[in-house]
């Protein structure tokens, strides 16, 4: 009995000892990791299956493994990852971050492994489609996902208020950002749902706005970069044009309100195609149309996702090999289910039709083939999350009844001036 | 297996490690304690003294995840501190919503707990009813607070119904900094209101009668014999309410992200978004130790304090 209180004690220590035991890497065949910011089955069975095919023929990589983080907070689960020593192999980009991670040495370069991949037609991707992705001429992330935003109409609600539909206003030349407020505001004086929601903005994510003043000719900053945009003339009237439909004409809802389009609660909404699998059961007519025209006429704003292999990942070469095996013109087919592809040859309604059973070949045709090309990217810069905050931050004077627009816009400017010459 | 030979001096051996001399009983129980500590040991050395000294490693060098650069800069963070434009507002909306969360925590914890304290019907049930909130998770309590919130939320339609037009709580500077305060109170009151009632119910009754008899009102009561007694839970609710306010951060992400502007971005906040979102690790650890001195402090000097208002302090 004299021991048993040492033995006791013993006990009590010894997870600690099995703690101190950890694994060590072997150096067969690699496991190669990947995040992603969709949870969704059928994009993870997509993944899992081109994975699948590849391990069978490189027997170097064991498994692929899909890490799903969530949408809120991707980029920073993925550098606090990276700072933890713990980085994937493979990751997808947000748009906004790109500038950060393409310029920063955080990832892999890929246009010698891409372009001398066997068959891959590298000449096939569309420069648009690629530009935010390249530095120095050297291509950091393949742009997976090209994806026009466009307006979802809800035909009910506009038929409700005595409103023309979305397709007869494209037909006959109205539409227009002024017709479709207007035709917002009259749905919300008729019906009590709201106008027209600018998706995801809600009152902080400011860069979906780029939608919107894009058809001002407005830009968020100068193409170098270097210079702030938000005062001048164009972005002025487009913000003011956008206070004036939230505040005096309630075509769009206001600051601390929420309307989902999707469950019916407001006439017309600006977001992706990839969103119209939410109205798979609408209990509504719907119809999807281009962006309307500004006041410098049409134009269309692109939304991209990239795909890139990091520099500290634990096996760099093998998943910059699979990353183009993932991306070549067969497997690039098979994302494009999901994603429009940024490769000439499949942008075609023929093969976005496949991916969007819900979208005439015509509202394809219209809204993403018609407007890949000469879509402007949403803005972004080096030190984006930075500029983000100050933007928001400043702008949230703006979105007040009585708010001074050219004012605030000023104000603006001298508070992100000193980030956009970093 | 060979044993060593212990090279003693003449006329001073010592008994062998593990031969019969040398395993005493006082060995065997410094052992059996050194082994019960070590768990805790080892936690507190791997989850708090470790991190903290690397904290104080990071603040010194330049550590951007995305480039991979991990440079010795010295000084440099700690210059950057100084002189950082945003750190005087965020350090106003961190004293802000500290010494709004102490007092109104504080006064409302004690007024219910004196109320419930009363031998009347029903206040197992409010006890319950306040406690509760304590017992749910923050963020989902803070989300549901959110949706209340909103311009066309439950709290502005609640005051419809009255004939009265709220304002839209999380957009107003004022309003969204009180708001968080709000949220953060009730979801926590529950605890220093049961700390002061079992203070309450340990003060000795005969103190009451005694002062009754010599004719104390009640408010004399409770100023001289309620407040000093239950004094040492004060101390402590005080400490920990103040430390807690200082670390909120899930509340102001979920309700306001720092908002509207800068209102309420307070000192956590601003290193999460250092840190974390614009990916500067190193002013993030220094932002970290500033926040690590200031716990500190503040908690000294409440210590300190507790000789001055504290009874029956050793």
């Amino acid at each position: 009995m004299k021991h048993a209180r040492l033995l006791i004690a013993a006990a009590a220590a010894a997870p600690l000892a099995l703690a101190a035991c950890g694994g060590a890497d072997d150096d067969g065949p690699v496991t190669l990791r990947m995040t992603t910011w969709s949870a969704s089955e059928d994009h993870l069975a997509m993944l899992n299956e081109i994975a699948d095919a590849y391990t069978a023929d490189h027997p170097e990589v064991e498994a692929i493994e899909f890490d799903p983080l969530p949408f809120e907070g991707y980029t920073s689960t993925l550098t606090t990852q990276i700072a933890g020593d713990n980085a994937p192999d493979l990751a997808w980009i947000l748009e906004n971050s790109a500038p950060d991670f393409v310029t920063s040495g955080a990832l892999v370069p890929l246009t010698d492994t891409l372009s001398g991949a066997d068959g891959y037609e590298y000449d096939d991707l569309i420069p648009a489609a690629t530009e935010l992705w390249t530095h120095d001429d050297e291509l950091y992330a393949y742009p997976f996902s090209t994806s026009p935003f466009a307006v979802f109409a809800n035909e009910d609600l506009l038929a409700e208020a005595g409103q023309p539909t979305a397709a007869e206003l494209v037909a006959s030349g109205e539409w227009t950002w002024e017709r479709a407020v207007e035709a917002g505001a009259a749905v919300h004086a008729a019906t009590g749902t709201d106008g027209l929601v600018i998706r995801d903005f809600d009152y902080t994510g400011w860069d979906n706005l780029s939608t919107l003043w894009t058809g001002w000719g407005a830009n968020a900053w100068s193409a170098d970069g270097a210079e702030c945009g938000f005062d001048d003339p164009e972005m002025t009237e487009a913000l003011t044009f956008m206070h004036d439909a939230v505040f005096e004409q309630e075509a769009m809802p206001g600051p601390g309100t929420t309307a989902d389009f999707f469950a019916g609660e407001a006439a017309f909404t600006v977001t992706q195609i990839s969103r119209a699998g939410l109205l798979a059961d609408a209990a509504f007519e719907w119809d999807l149309v281009p962006l309307p025209a500004g006041p410098t006429g049409d134009y269309s704003v692109i939304g991209q996702a990239g795909l890139g292999v990091l520099t500290v990942a634990p096996h760099p070469e093998e998943a910059a090999d699979f990353l183009a095996y993932m991306t070549n013109p067969e497997n690039s087919a098979k994302l494009a289910q999901y994603f429009p592809p940024p490769r000439e040859s499949q942008l075609t309604a023929e093969v976005l039709g496949q991916a969007n059973p819900l979208l005439s070949p015509e509202q394809l045709q219209a809204v993403v083939i018609d407007r890949i090309d000469a879509g402007v990217v949403k803005p972004s810069h080096t030190g984006q999350a930075q500029l983000d905050q100050a933007v928001r931050a400043a702008l949230d004077p703006l979105w007040t009844a009585d708010a001074d627009v050219a004012g605030v816009l000023a104000e603006l400017c001298t508070a992100i001036d000193p980030l956009l010459a970093q | 297996m060979t044993k060593a030979v212990a090279d003693t001096p003449p006329g001073r051996e010592q008994p062998r490690p593990g031969g019969p001399g040398w395993w005493t009983a006082r060995r065997r129980d410094r052992l059996a304690g050194y082994l019960f500590a070590a768990p805790q040991l080892a936690g507190t050395v791997l989850f708090v003294l470790l991190p903290l000294g690397l904290m104080f490693w990071y603040s010194l060098h330049d550590w951007n995840v995305l480039a991979g650069g991990f440079t010795w800069t010295g000084a440099e963070n700690y210059e950057r501190l100084a002189a950082d434009p945003a750190l005087p507002g965020v350090l106003g909306a961190t004293a802000a919503f500290s010494a709004g969360l102490v007092v109104l925590n504080l006064s409302l914890a004690l007024v219910l707990a004196i109320l419930l304290n009363q031998r009347l019907r029903g206040t197992i049930v409010f006890r319950t009813i306040f406690f509760s909130p304590v017992a749910v998770t923050l963020v989902a309590w803070t989300i549901v607070w959110r949706f209340l919130l909103q311009d066309d939320g439950g709290v502005n339609g609640l005051l419809s119904t009255i004939g009265a037009e709220g304002p839209n709580w999380l957009r107003g500077e004022a309003t969204a900094m009180a708001a968080v305060i709000v949220v953060q109170v009730l979801k926590n009151v529950g605890l220093n209101m049961v700390l002061f009632l079992a203070a309450l119910q340990g003060v000795p009754k005969e103190l009451y009668e005694a002062s009754t008899i010599d004719g104390a009102g009640a408010w004399t009561r409770f100023r001289r014999i309620t407040m000093p007694m239950i004094s040492p839970t004060i101390l402590l609710t005080s400490i920990i309410t103040v430390v807690g306010s200082l670390q909120v951060f899930a509340q102001i992400d979920v309700l306001t992200s720092g908002g509207p502007g800068t209102s309420t971005t307070v000192l956590v906040y601003y290193l999460y978004q250092n840190a974390f979102q614009f990916h500067d690790f190193g002013y993030g650890a220094t932002l970290s130790v500033l926040l690590f001195a200031i716990v500190l402090v503040l908690t000294v000097i409440q210590w300190q304090m507790r000789r001055k208002w504290v009874v029956h302090e050793d």
